[in-house]
Parts: structure tokens; sequence; C-alpha cells
């Protein structure tokens, strides 16, 4: 009996250990943004399924994560790809130049709209940005009109727009370590704030201070940080009629019968607004491609040409389906001309 | 009786007193056994819960929308020795086509075809592949619906919500209406779920994937955590000197048993990973890692084990002329084994729940083909309900819960087994 154990559990072990280490990886790994996931994993399952290459293992790290791992070296424990749901900085490509790594090709993707949703049950909010600073900041300017700030004491939407209704402010939003963060902090808080013009001129005068007032979200029970789940932010807004949600276009797309965008600035966020740049609150989607691992491990090439061909990016490709806004046909063929050329990003660039 | 004597003396008998209180600690046990059962029994209800809200939205998951499709295989576009060149998808498009003719619109057309899932045309190839002798003929074939029909086949999308709040148009629901009067649309036991890896859509996804992911990662933590664990607790219980440094070992295993597992992930990262360069994401690596988890849970349960033997057997071994080595492997071992056993089941049990240590050696990570080894890119049945519960679809919904009820299946099988093996094996001394 004894034996008879020992023995199938052995034959187990040798059954897997039948594909015993390549020292050459075959399948591409790539990682890096939660946003950019949903739209490379149909990429690759597309590119697996129709190619004879392996399917690509795509992780979700977070874009701050994925460039750290992107930017470690050159090698096959290191990803060829990382997504990235903000462009890449400078100090990254540094640290990855020191690491070898010395031609990085940066393409562009779509565009990817953030909402501020709440329940259809209740009434379709009218925002602007200089509403949502006000609302959100952890300091914002002293109501009495001074060029001071003090720590957030609107409790209401009301006392921070009297048009808007008279209901305690909750809103639920990513986490710090979400790219959706940063880039709502970037892109409706920075804007929110510069309305005010001592703030503006703080930006070129003292950045610490400015990013300290436009960069830091109130932690004083209003803002509540839902987590990197956004299917949650979606059940608690259909279950909270009084709390809006931040998160991506796609998760409203697909909930569109219980959930309603707030309008933005005199824009509804749709598809179309999305699309020509009307609604403000729309960011660009990245990925960036190792070059020196474009040879080495077998598909990259076949992976860019099917990432940048039309059925996929286009305006009626399987990712506009997903919720990916495509970029205007001018753009796309400019980056569909670097993934084919992989022609490396410059320093300069950013 | 309930009236105290007075002694001689004057005091009150111990006797008298006693049963003055006894009402009260009657009363009190009462309540406290009250309390118990209240006890157990809210926990009852909240597992109760539990289960029948995982079962309620997790069992329309095992079945599957399917529509029947009549595909003419013409044998003009479709060589036997090329086949997979062939368009399958413009075969499929034609058939569904002819089934509606008065639809002429291309965008009309196109929100026809996303009636169907994109595997249509993947279930089309594997069955001409597999019988190309049918090729020429007619063939009639269930193909999979797309991920928004089968929800509302399943009654997840409100018929009766305006048009504009639905995923499927009216005159989409019109067509799916007609194909229901034609008997061509209906529901079937999702095979699928079980046989098929990872996918972005819900109605072709599912967890062999990550079934066999787990099933290398546990194979590895048992072949490596048994053996290492149980000679541990040998070692230490009864060859290791009893002094200051064994002492020392046995606080830091018992802490191990309770350190966060996440932290194991990050040892995983900076010593397999890093240092002896591993493959990333493969099930070695995730074995390892559960390896060093579980060890603790191991070693501890077979101390218990070991202990419980009683030194009559032990020095019995010894007074028929045993060696110390004879007496443990010979003696002991056999009559603490059951124990053991019971603890390394435990221990795997939790190992195959857990999913915070794979996440930082990568195994969170969208896997779609079934790993073929121990190196394979591969994922874990835990990681996958997590990934399938941040998808927007709302098709995962339903897969999430069902992936839920799969792994408390395996969860209580295994620690049944425990239970049994532990109820047949104990020996009472």
């Amino acid at each position: 009996m004894k034996k008879l154990l020992l023995n199938v559990l052995a034959l187990m072990f040798i059954a897997g250990v039948g594909n015993v280490a390549a020292e050459s990886r075959d399948y591409i790994s790539i990682v890096g943004s939660s946003t950019v996931y949903p739209f490379s994993t149909v990429v690759a399952e597309n590119f697996g399924k129709t190619t004879k290459f392996k399917t690509p293992k795509i992780e979700s790290t977070g874009s701050g994560g994925g460039h750290k791992l992107f930017g470690a070296g050159v090698g096959v424990q290191h990803p060829d790809i990382t997504n990235s749901s903000r462009r890449i900085k400078k100090s990254e490509v540094e640290t990855a130049m020191k690491n070898g790594i010395n031609e990085i090709v940066e393409i562009k993707i779509g565009y990817d709209g953030i909402v501020i949703a709440n329940s259809k049950k209740a009434k379709q909010f009218n925002l602007t940005r200089k509403d949502l600073f006000l609302a959100l900041a952890a300091k914002v300017p002293n109501p009495d009109g001074t060029p001071t700030v003090v720590p957030n004491p609107y409790k209401t939407w009301k006392d921070v727009n009297p048009e808007l209704p008279d209901m305690a402010i909750e809103v639920l939003g990513p986490p710090p370590t979400s790219g959706t963060r940063d880039a709502f902090v970037e892109l409706v808080m920075e804007t929110g704030g510069k309305k005010f013009e001592f703030i503006k001129a703080m930006e070129k005068a003292d950045e610490k201070q400015f990013k300290s007032i436009c960069h830091m979200v109130r932690e004083d029970g209003p803002y509540i940080e839902a987590g990197e789940n956004d299917n949650l932010i979606v059940q608690k807004l259909d279950a909270n009629p009084n709390a809006l949600g931040i998160f991506g276009f796609s998760f409203l797309d697909q909930n569109a019968d219980k959930l309603q965008g707030s309008v933005v600035e005199g824009v509804t966020p749709v598809f179309e607004a999305i699309a020509d740049g009307s609604y403000p609150v729309s960011r660009p989607l990245f990925f960036y491609v190792k070059k020196a691992h474009v040879d080495q491990i077998p598909g990259i090439r076949e992976y860019l040409k099917e990432f940048t061909s039309e059925k996929a990016w286009g305006e009626e490709g399987y990712l506009t389906d997903k919720g990916l806004i495509p970029m205007p046909a001018a753009e796309r063929k400019k980056y569909s001309d670097i993934a084919n050329n992989l022609t490396p990003l410059k320093a300069s660039d950013l | 009786m309930n009236k105290a004597e007075n002694t001689t003396n004057g005091s009150i008998r111990t006797v008298d007193l006693v049963q003055k209180g006894l009402a009260r600690r009657y009363k009190a046990e009462k309540r406290f056994r009250w309390m118990g059962l209240c006890a157990i029994s809210f926990s009852l209800l909240c597992l109760a819960t539990l289960f029948i809200s995982i079962f309620g939205s997790g069992y329309s998951a095992f079945q599957q929308t399917v529509i029947e499709l009549d595909i003419v295989l013409d044998p003009s576009g479709l060589n036997p020795n090329n086949l997979s060149g062939a368009d399958f998808n413009g075969l499929v498009k034609t058939s569904l086509y002819n089934m509606f003719p008065e639809v002429k619109d291309r965008g009309e057309k196109k929100k026809l075809l996303s009636l169907l899932s994109s595997g249509a045309a993947y279930k089309l190839t594997d069955f001409v592949k597999a019988h190309p002798d049918r090729i020429g003929q007619t063939l009639s074939l269930w193909v999979p619906a797309d991920d928004d029909v089968d929800m509302l086949m399943k009654g997840h999308i409100d018929r009766n919500l305006p048009e504009m709040e639905r995923r499927l148009n009216d005159q989409q629901i019109s067509w799916i209406e007609a194909l229901e009067e034609q008997g061509k649309i209906r529901k079937k036991f999702n095979t699928t779920f079980f046989t098929a890896g990872d996918s972005r859509e819900p109605e072709l996804a599912g967890i062999w994937g990550a079934t066999c992911g787990s099933f290398y990662t546990l194979v590895i933590t048992l072949v490596l955590s048994f053996p290492i664990g149980v000679a541990a607790a040998v070692y230490l219980e009864e060859f290791a000197p009893k002094n200051r440094f064994t002492d020392i070992i046995e606080v830091n295993i018992n802490n191990l048993a309770a350190v966060p597992s996440i932290v194991f992930g990050l040892l995983g990262l900076a010593v397999f990973l890093n240092f002896f360069e591993l493959p990333r994401s493969s099930s070695l690596v995730g074995g390892l890692v559960l390896t060093l988890m579980t060890l603790p849970t191991i070693i501890i349960a077979g101390r218990a084990a070991l202990k419980s033997v009683p030194p009559s057997i032990r020095e019995a071994a010894l007074g028929v002329g045993a060696s110390k080595t004879q007496m443990v492997a010979h003696h002991v071992l056999p009559l603490a084994m059951p124990g053991m056993l019971t603890g390394t089941i435990i221990g795997m049990a939790r190992a195959l729940g857990e999913t915070a240590p794979l996440l930082m050696i990568g195994m969170v990570a969208f896997i779609v083909d079934i790993p073929g080894g121990f190196t394979d890119p591969s994922t874990a049945l835990p990681v996958q309900i997590f990934l399938w519960a941040d998808s927007p679809e709302r098709g995962f919904m339903e897969k999430t819960s069902a992936a839920i009820m799969v792994l408390l299946v395996f969860l209580v099988i295994m620690n049944s087994a425990a239970v049994y093996l532990r109820k047949k094996y104990e020996k009472r001394w």
C-alpha cells in the first residue's frame, strides 16, 4: 500500500516534470495597467487562437508596478511588454537604460474615459471639474476668498455649488496605487484647482505646494477608496443611490441599465463625446515593448501586428466593443507604422 | 429542605447554603447552554446564507445557451489538406444570414452576427477537422451564443427595460424570439466551463486551466512538504537535544504558522525568482512557496501526533532490543501517522485556497493555454475566481459563483477526508 502510494506520487511528479525548464521562453510575458488589461487580454486571446504562437501571459500589476518590472533588465525572466494607463516617466526610462534596456517602443492604443457615475435611481449630476476639486481635495481654497488653503470643510454638494443637490458628498473611487486615480487627479483635480488664480500661479512657483493641494484627496470620509475591484463599486452604487463612483468608461458601458454617467462641463459621457475629445476626462492608453526581446521571444512582431490591426483597434474593431475609445485614423496610422518599424522612443519625446 | 437549619452553635450548614444557590446555578447553566446554542445557530445561519447566495447566483453558469446553425460545407472553399486557412467565420456568417434573409442593412447584419459567440467559428473548425468526410454536406451544428444572449435567456437582462438601457436592442430580441419559436435556441449543460481555460468572452471561459494549475501546484507542495515536515517533526521530537537552541526553533515554527501568507510570496519573489531565476508564473514556484507555507502546519501537527504516542510503546520497543532509530521508525511513526496525515490534508486544503502568495510570484495572470507541466505558466483556482470577479461583463458574475462552488466542493472533500481518516485510525490509549 505504501509502495503503491509512493509510486503513484512519483509518477505524478514525473508527468509534470516532462516539460522541464526551457532556458528560453516561448510565450510573450506582459505586465502592467489594470485599465489596459481588459483590452490586451482580448488581443492576446485572439492572437493565440488565430496564430500558431502560444497565448501571451498577461498580469495586471498596475501601471507603476508594470514599469518597475519592465525596467528591471533584459532577459527571459523579465517581461517583454508593459501596459500603461499613463505615459512612461523620464525617471523610468533612465532606470531602464541603467539596466541595459536601450530601446523602448511606445505604442498608444486608444483612449479611455473616466466617468463619475451614479445609480439610475437617482438624479443625474451636472458637475464641473472645479466642483469635483472642491468636493474631493484634502485642502481647498479658503471660502472667505483669501489666497490661502484650509482643510476641506464642505460636507454636501450644495456647499460646493449652490446649484447641486443638498446631498452629503459620498464618492467611491480608486486607491492611490491605481493608474485611474493618477489620471483622475491629473485631469480633474489639477484642472479644477487651476481655476483658482493663486493655485495656478503656484504650479510654476512652488511645485511641491501645488502638488499637495491638487494631488491629495481628502481622507475624512466623503471619499471612500473602493479598491481596484470596479465591479464592487458598481454593486455599491446600485445599493446606495446617494453615492457617486469613479471608474473607467467600459464599466459604465457594460452596466448602462443600472448606472448613468454625470455630465461634466456640459458633456455627457457617451462613446462619441469621448472619441472626439469633447468629454474632458479622458486619457490615452499605451503599451511599451522592449526592442531587445523582439526577435528572442517568438511572436512579438505578430502580436504587435494583431494589436495595431484595424479589426482590433479600428472604429468597428473588437476592442471598441469592449469599451476602448479608438484614436483618429491619422493617429492610428502613425502608431501602426511605429509598431511595424519598431521605432524606439526618444527621451526628448517625454 | 430549603429552610436553613441552625446547628448547635448557630451557623448555617454548608449543604444548606449550596441548596439555596442551586436554583440560581441551574438557571445560569441553562442560560449558558442557550447562549451557546444561539451562537451555533447564528453561525449555521450565516453559513447557510453564504451557500444559498453563492448557489443562487452560480447555478445558472452550468447551462450555456446554444443556437443551431445549418451550415453548408462548400467543398470549394475547404481544402482537406489545409483546413486552417479556410474561412470558417464566413461559413458561419452565411448560414446565419440565410436564416434571416430579410436582414440586408450592414449595421443590422452586424447586430445579427453579434448574437453568436466568437467561438462559433472555432467550434466549426474543430468539427470539420475531426470529420473531414462531412465536407460537401449540410451540417446542423449547435454553436455557443454570445454572452448577452445567454444573459437574456437566463433572465439576467430585463426585456421590459427601455431599449437604450439594454445590451440587446428590440430587433435583436425579436430575432431571438423567432429562434425560440423555431426551436433553434436552447440551453444545454455547459461542458465548456469544465474543459476550457480562461477567456475574455464569458461564454467561452472555463476553469480547466486553473484546475490543472492548482493540481500541479498541490502535487509539488505535497511531494515536498510531507517528507520534509514529517522528518523535521520526528527529528525535533525524538532526536533533538532539549536546549535553548531547539526552544528558539520551536518558537519560530509556531510563529511561522501564523505569518500572513503574502510574506511567503515576497520570499518566493526574492529567492526563487530573483536569485534562482526559476520561470515566473510557473506552478513549480507556486508549489515551492506553498510548501514553505504548509511546512509549519505539518511540523506542528506531526509533533502533536508523536507526543500522543504513549511512552509505554517506546519503552517496550527499547526493552526488546530495538535501537532508537528502529523504535522511532518501526513503532512510533506508524502509530503517529494518522495524526500527521490529518495535519497534512488540512495544510493542503489551506494551500488550495491561497491567493496572496501566488500574487507576488506572478500566478495572478491571464493565461489561456492549459498548462502541460510544472514549468508552464499557470494560474490557480482561487486566483481565477479573483480575476473573474474583477471583469465588467455580466456573464462573469455567475461564472465567479460557479467557480467558487467548485472550489468549495474540493475543500469540503479534502476536509471530510481528513475527518474520516482521523476517525478511522484514531487510537484511544
